[in-house]
């Protein structure tokens, strides 16, 4: 059986990958992983390296113990994304299920923000309750 | 010739996987040649966000687990 463990570190690897679509919650997406990579709370992954077939990109969402897709409307290309690779185990979540209204364009409130990062935070808890 | 490349920069599971990987490829009996890759400059060229990770002919078949050897017989064949 494997064992599943970040190199040289303990604890859990919780990954996010979003679609950083063009759109306010296209970009809200992005926004909301940076802030989350950045406190040390997720590891952000390239979506582009799922859908361009990275080997190692794949392996390693695989190898990850939680993983959060998040997508700005029901589009779901990033899901889509996700799935055409074969990777199916993974949380999702879409930010006009939110109540966000998406717009062409790149402004985006602080409530907003807030109340995405505040819904992405609650599906990177793993069962484990870490 | 299987080229078998273990990514990671040394820690123990890098090792264990190592040790895996050739055991892997010795019970099945084939040519094979393993590299340990520990530069990260290098490693992050395959995509692999999370070590150890396993390469067979430059395609990255496992990441942030040491597979059993098994496990890794299936991925090599």
């Amino acid at each position: 059986m494997a064992v599943k463990k970040k190199c040289c570190s303990a604890g859990e690897t919780k990954v996010l990958l979003v679609c950083a679509g063009a759109s306010n919650v296209g970009q809200l997406t992005n926004d909301v992983a940076k802030q989350l990579a950045s406190a040390g709370e997720a590891c952000f992954f390239c979506l582009a390296g799922i859908g361009g077939h990275v080997s190692g990109m794949i392996a390693s969402v695989r190898g990850a113990d939680k993983v959060v897709v998040l997508d700005g409307c029901p589009g779901a290309c990033a899901k889509k994304t996700m799935d055409a690779a074969g990777l199916k185990d993974y949380e999702h979540l879409v930010v006009t299920d939110l109540g966000i209204e998406k717009q062409h364009t790149f402004e985006i409130s602080k409530a907003d923000f807030q109340k995405t990062l505040e819904a992405a935070r609650k599906r990177l808890v793993c069962a484990s309750g870490e | 010739m299987k080229k078998l490349q273990v990514l990671g920069t040394g820690c123990p599971k890098c090792k264990k996987l190592a040790e895996n990987a050739e055991a892997a490829a010795k019970a099945l009996g084939i040519e094979y040649e393993l590299e340990k890759v520990t530069d990260i400059n290098k490693i992050m060229k395959f995509g692999v966000m999370i070590t150890p990770a396993l390469a067979v002919d430059g395609e990255v078949k496992t990441a942030g687990k040491v597979p059993s050897v098994d496990e890794i017989k299936s991925m090599i064949s």
